[in-house]
């Protein structure tokens, strides 16, 4: 598989990335190389194979609903950027 | 008389319990011994000096009162920067979270506080847990203790680089591709990755969920197995979290067993260097001469670890780290124009080069078009990797390996390389893609005096026979004891 040059800046929408010009030239070359080594993937017979999420597959973990100690207010927003009245401030979403 | 800052856990758990030290003699020891030596070595983010000495006041009192609570009782325990304790600092060593405090402990930390460890610093990592010789931290390189101007290994360098600079008996790791490992081969020392659910990954920063695990670094497999046992247990949680009986690793380490070891060919061939080629050939001597039986093996998935793994781990750390988004926690831009420019110039502010390259690859793995071709495939071939575990596991009790393919390279060698530098973890990667525990001990050095190391990989779950296949190599030599001039 011959891979052409990767969509950078659709990447980098995907991901909420601001990249600079130079970052793009640098990623986009980078990444073609690393693809390329991927492919020896494609040698792989895969057909019939069932895909492995995790090595010891668990599942329906439930557990009881009962109510567990949580953060205080204050715990909550010690680390917030910004902070006023028990609520995290953030720039004006709706005109 | 050696300082007691280069005793081993157990000797100082063994000196507290008869009263010839106290835990804050200990931690004091160990403080001065970083005031002297981390201005070189740099495998420390912060460390709060009077809080560590408070908490060891605390063990000396409960011991006075006899109440110590077991062999870790006062024994200085410092973590990589990825693993919250509440109220230290928590920052994945990324601009991201410089100023974070963690609000909350980790189960792991829940555990080893209930024990009476002394939780003292924070050790330096390769940001956010990506890389392989800790140069990628957002804010110092950590030197390796053998050779200064050498990497430590990664990405839990600043843990490795720690135990080998005797600045602590005991620290903590995680391992996702390699990253306790590979660092503990380079540095000399003991690391060891338990199997994916024995250790709970609560209150650990994620990388790539379904291959992080915490593990302990120590001088010894005993310590290892010490700090192994304070650390494991069942998390609600944690989805992943397995329940079983937890055996006693330091126990079981004592025994007469023989064992049949595989030797994968695979792991022998191109890239590995000779010297290392060497010590782990005469590691595997030193088994036969213990009359072990030595069978040869074929793991034919080796060299799909890379792609596989670097379309996996990035994949789940893009989604990981998109909670990393200005907003409620971490580096918020004050250049941003609007709410949602908040996002895109607030991680492109707070990320380094390494996670924005992960970043990139994994959304691009994901995105649509590209799924089936890469994410998809790359699961299926995980499957064969596993597949390939369980019959080389039909024939022998665990793996004999290198655990990376060269001893430690000069810092600047890989940076602008990332392909050569992924390639530096082709012996570790697939352990984590099959879920299995594996544990790197000292097996000796090259001839410029770089430490090697021996990987034993061992069934799922069955690290007490793991821990007893390394302990009863690491009594025929002296390697793991030797430390470097600093």
């Amino acid at each position: 598989m011959a891979h052409t040059e990767i969509d950078i800046d659709k990447v980098a929408r995907l991901a909420r990335l601001d990249l600079s010009d130079e970052e793009k030239r640098t990623y986009s070359a980078q990444l073609g190389q690393v693809l390329e080594h991927m492919d020896k993937l494609n040698a792989l017979d895969l057909d019939g194979v069932e895909p492995t999420a995790h090595s010891f597959p668990l599942s329906n973990v439930l557990d009881e609903d009962e109510e567990q100690p949580g953060f205080t207010v204050e715990e909550a927003l010690r680390n917030a950027p910004k902070a006023r009245d028990n609520q995290v401030v953030v720039p004006k979403v709706v005109e | 008389m050696p300082e007691l800052y280069e005793s081993t856990a157990a000797e100082l758990s063994t000196l507290l319990a008869s009263g010839q030290t106290s835990a804050k003699e200990i931690m004091a020891a160990y403080l001065s011994r970083i005031e002297q030596v981390d201005g070189n070595v740099r495998a420390f983010n912060s460390y709060d000096h009077d809080d560590a000495l408070r908490q060891a006041d605390a063990s000396d009192t409960r011991r006075r009162e006899e109440r110590a609570m077991g062999p870790l009782d006062g024994i200085p325990v410092a973590l990589k920067d990825v693993i919250a304790v509440k109220d230290q600092p928590l920052t994945a060593s990324s601009k991201m979270l410089k100023d974070f405090v963690s609000p909350y402990d980790s189960h792991v930390t829940e555990l080893l506080k209930r024990q009476g460890a002394v939780l003292f610093g924070r050790l330096n990592l390769d940001e956010f847990a990506m890389g392989s010789s800790t140069e990628n931290s957002g804010f110092q390189r950590t030197c390796n203790p053998w050779d200064l101007e050498r990497i430590p290994g990664g990405s839990s360098g600043g843990s490795a680089a720690a135990i080998a600079a005797c600045e602590a008996p005991l620290t903590l790791g995680s391992d996702t591709g390699g990253s306790i490992r590979q660092p503990a081969a380079l540095c000399g020392v003991v690391g060891m990755k338990p199997t994916y659910g024995l250790v709970s990954r609560y209150g650990l920063i994620a990388f790539a969920s379904s291959l992080d695990q915490i593990g302990p670094f120590a001088q010894t497999v005993e310590d290892a197995a010490i700090l192994l046992q304070g650390i494991v247990g069942h998390d609600r949680r944690d989805s992943t979290s397995i329940k079983m009986a937890v055996p006693d690793y330091r126990a079981a380490l004592k025994t007469d067993k023989k064992w049949r070891l595989g030797v994968p060919k695979e792991y022998f061939g191109e890239g590995l260097d000779a010297e290392v080629r060497a010590a782990v050939e005469a590691a595997i001597k030193t088994y036969e001469g213990l009359g072990h039986e030595i069978v040869e093996v074929s793991l034919p998935t080796t060299d799909l670890a890379v792609p596989v793994y670097y379309i996996l781990a990035p994949a789940e750390a893009s989604s990981n780290l998109s909670r990393y988004d200005g907003i409620r926690y971490g580096h918020r831009s004050s250049n941003a124009a609007d709410a949602i420019d908040v996002y895109y110039k607030s991680r492109a502010e707070g990320f380094g080069p390494e996670v924005k390259r992960r970043i990139i690859l994994g959304s691009y793995v994901l995105s649509s078009g590209y799924y089936d071709a890469y994410y998809l495939k790359a699961q299926k071939a995980r499957t064969i990797i596993r597949n390939d575990f369980n019959s080389a596991f039909e024939q022998c009790d665990a793996l004999l390996t290198p655990t990376a393919p060269t001893a430690a390279f000069k810092a600047g060698e890989k940076t602008n390389d990332p392909l050569s530098m992924y390639l530096s973890d082709i012996f570790t990667i697939n352990v984590n893609l099959a879920g299995l525990p594996g544990v790197s001990v000292p097996c000796g050095f090259t001839s410029t005096g770089l430490p090697i190391g021996l990987q034993i990989i061992g069934k799922a779950f069955e690290e007490a026979e793991m821990l007893a296949i390394a302990h009863a190599y690491e009594q025929q030599h002296d390697w793991g004891k030797q430390r470097p001039s600093l």
